[in-house]
């Protein structure tokens, strides 16, 4: 992600105490007529040990001896020892000091720093700096610091632009998928995952990999940026055989994905990272500014076949956000956190505002019982009490009759009362309605037409 | 992820946290959290002080964002900088408060503690910044113990160039023993 910024990729010079004793970089090995050969005749026992072992002090495992290098004088002999020019003995100090040179050219290394000052001094400093090499740690960043950390500046300097509060779960989640998302070696990028999601009647799923659920949050994130007249990233590939869909506005996030799965050669790979977290980021800071204006309030994103006012879609787009991190962390066996409360609770308050205009979707399909009774826009109708336990949770009443209706509790007619993961799995598709585990009571058939079309909530 | 030059995306970002934008605070700590947490965590060896460390380092940032000059050196430089500073004198802070509450050890052994915690934490940023041919030959030599030729095999370039690698990644990473305890930022903005 941060590629070398301080030095150039590497420079001849050199840096700190060995710089400008060899202004030659001859090609090769030379002919040995360096006039500064250093291993004298009489073999100074060194005043430098030999470097110490490295990877013995770390408890790892011990490869395998190198093979004998071809060339070199076979151990069985009388040992010459070897000459080698000033030139190369400095060139070594390096593998010397890591240990990664044949025994003979230690032996005439250390010889050398017998004789050489420069040398000595330069090969106690790298033989020093090998020391601090050690094992990269893994380090898990508490995802909640985040929040802390920023709360924390913003007291201390309050913002002229915010992040909206109606922003922070999205802002909130796709910064703990990208922690996640850190974490993982490249093959677990392509680790299969199962989207699920609840269509029409039933369970169903597409298979895919951690990287392709990826590229499916981008495409579907593209829609926000399409709404707020941004330029997405990447460009939506036109789908071909498209043509029978003329009826339909635009693609929505299915075809999208789709489109996008089926125009990449390969499969998706960590490369899509980058530009989902550029998008994500651009998506936050866009919002900020816009909040407020009328332009903002009026904003809708279009998924296809429906709409969301843009507040209401960067919750949705944090939930979904959510949901597939769960998956990728599932398929990458990664422990995963629900989001912070607060954020939980706007997300079960959309799906509980969205539950009337997907029961009365599903009546006009034929797929929930038809109203009992005709309620005229803004008047009470029957109402069945939803009630989120822990976490995020509370209580919504849902308007049954009809989107128009007013939610009553003088007219309430069944509860449903479930725990937020249970609520949260059903509207992501997870689960069953039928399967959930929920205290039920009351109107049997508006129980099961709330739990039907939370399920719906969920798509691709 | 950089579309934009580091130069480039630093000063953008500077004008950004300047104007008061709180979206650009996040993507700060997005990029720089596990540098910062990183780095502090090397000096300090607790989680809780580490945390500590990162709110200091991003309040500071976020407080005084005309603090950084670009034309001393890359944004990341500085905010390396400025947490080893802050680590470095929360090290000798507590390390000076035990020493005067239980009296154990001596300041020659605190200045010790403190110069070896000091000098882990710039070797950590020298590694992970240095240019990754000179990386990938330590990793070689170091962690999986192949000798240079190999390690030129490996990497498919010649032997001489293995040993200059593995050469200049050392001497770059002896730099981390410079700059004695202070814990002052080096001035000049070179790289520590």
């Amino acid at each position: 992600m941060n590629g070398p910024e301080r030095f150039e990729p590497y420079d001849d010079e050199g840096v700190g105490g060995a710089r400008g004793d060899d202004g030659t970089r001859g090609d090769g090995r030379g002919s040995g007529s360096g006039h500064d050969s250093g291993s004298g005749p009489g073999a100074v026992p060194p005043r430098i040990p030999p470097p110490r072992s490295s990877v013995e002090d770390t408890g790892q495992p011990l490869p395998d001896p190198p093979p004998p290098v071809p060339g070199t004088p076979a151990t069985t002999s009388a040992p010459a020892p070897l000459v080698l020019e000033h030139r190369v003995l400095k060139s070594l100090l390096g593998a010397w000091a890591l240990s990664a040179c044949s025994a003979e050219e230690a032996e005439a290394v250390e010889v050398h720093l017998g004789t050489c000052g420069p040398c000595a001094e330069e090969a106690l400093r790298l033989r020093d700096a090998v020391a601090l090499l050690h094992p990269a740690e893994p380090l898990d960043l508490d995802p909640m610091l985040r929040t802390r950390v920023l709360e924390g500046c913003l007291d201390r300097r309050p913002p002229r632009i915010p992040v909206p509060d109606w922003v922070a779960p999205y802002d909130a989640e796709t910064a703990r998928l990208d922690a996640l998302l850190q974490d993982i070696g490249d093959s677990e990028w392509h680790a299969p995952v199962r989207l699920r999601w609840f269509d029409r009647d039933g369970l169903v799923s597409r298979k895919t990999t951690v990287a392709g659920v990826l590229a499916h949050l981008m495409m579907v994130d593209g829609l926000v940026a399409l709404a707020l007249g941004l330029d997405e990233l990447p460009p939506m590939v036109e789908a071909s055989g498209h043509g029978g869909d003329v009826g339909k506005a635009r693609p929505g996030p299915a075809e999208r994905t789709e489109a996008y799965w089926r125009a990449s050669h390969r499969p998706p790979t960590r490369a899509v990272r980058g530009p989902w977290r550029d998008q994500t980021h651009t998506l936050v800071r866009t919002v900020a500014f816009e909040a407020g204006s009328a332009s903002e309030a009026s904003a809708s994103v279009d998924y296809g076949d429906f709409e969301l006012p843009l507040r209401d879609s960067m919750l949705d787009r944090a939930f979904e956000c959510w949901v597939h991190a769960g998956d990728i962390a599932e398929a990458v066996d990664y422990p995963y956190e629900p989001p912070a409360p607060r954020h939980l609770h706007h997300m079960f308050d959309l799906a509980a505002r969205l539950l009337p205009t997907t029961l009365a979707a599903r009546r006009r399909a034929g797929l929930a019982s038809p109203p009992r009774r005709l309620v005229a826009a803004g008047t009470p109708g029957r109402s069945l009490r939803l009630e989120v336990e822990g976490a995020g949770g509370g209580e919504w009443l849902i308007a049954l009759d009809s989107p128009g209706a007013v939610a009553s509790a003088e007219y309430e007619v069944a509860h449903v009362a479930l725990d937020g993961v249970e609520f949260s799995r059903l509207a992501a598709g997870h689960i069953a309605p039928d399967e959930v585990v929920a205290g039920l009571d009351g109107d049997r058939e508006a129980i099961r037409d709330v739990l039907f079309a939370t399920a719906s909530l969920s798509r691709m | 992820m950089a579309k934009e030059s580091p130069p480039r995306w630093d000063r953008r970002m500077q004008q950004r946290l300047a104007r008061g934008e709180a979206a650009a605070l996040g993507e700060l700590y997005d990029r720089f959290a596990s540098l910062v947490h990183g780095l502090a965590h090397r000096v300090l060896d607790d989680e809780e002080d580490a945390d500590r460390i990162t709110r200091e380092v991003f309040a500071h940032v976020w407080e005084n964002p005309d603090a950084f000059d670009p034309r001393q050196g890359p944004l990341r430089s500085w905010v390396a900088t400025l947490t080893h500073r802050l680590a470095v004198q929360r090290l000798r802070q507590t390390e000076a408060a035990a020493l005067a509450r239980d009296g154990s050890g001596t300041t020659e052994d605190l200045e010790r503690k403190v110069r070896r915690a000091s000098a882990a934490a710039r070797a950590d940023y020298i590694v992970t910044n240095m240019p990754a041919p000179l990386r990938a030959a330590l990793e070689l030599a170091y962690f999986q113990r192949r000798d240079y030729r190999q390690a030129a095999a490996d990497l498919g370039v010649t032997e001489d160039e293995a040993r200059r690698r593995l050469r200049l990644g050392l001497q770059l990473l002896s730099t981390a023993h410079d700059n004695g305890t202070s814990g002052t930022p080096p001035g000049n903005g070179r790289a520590w």
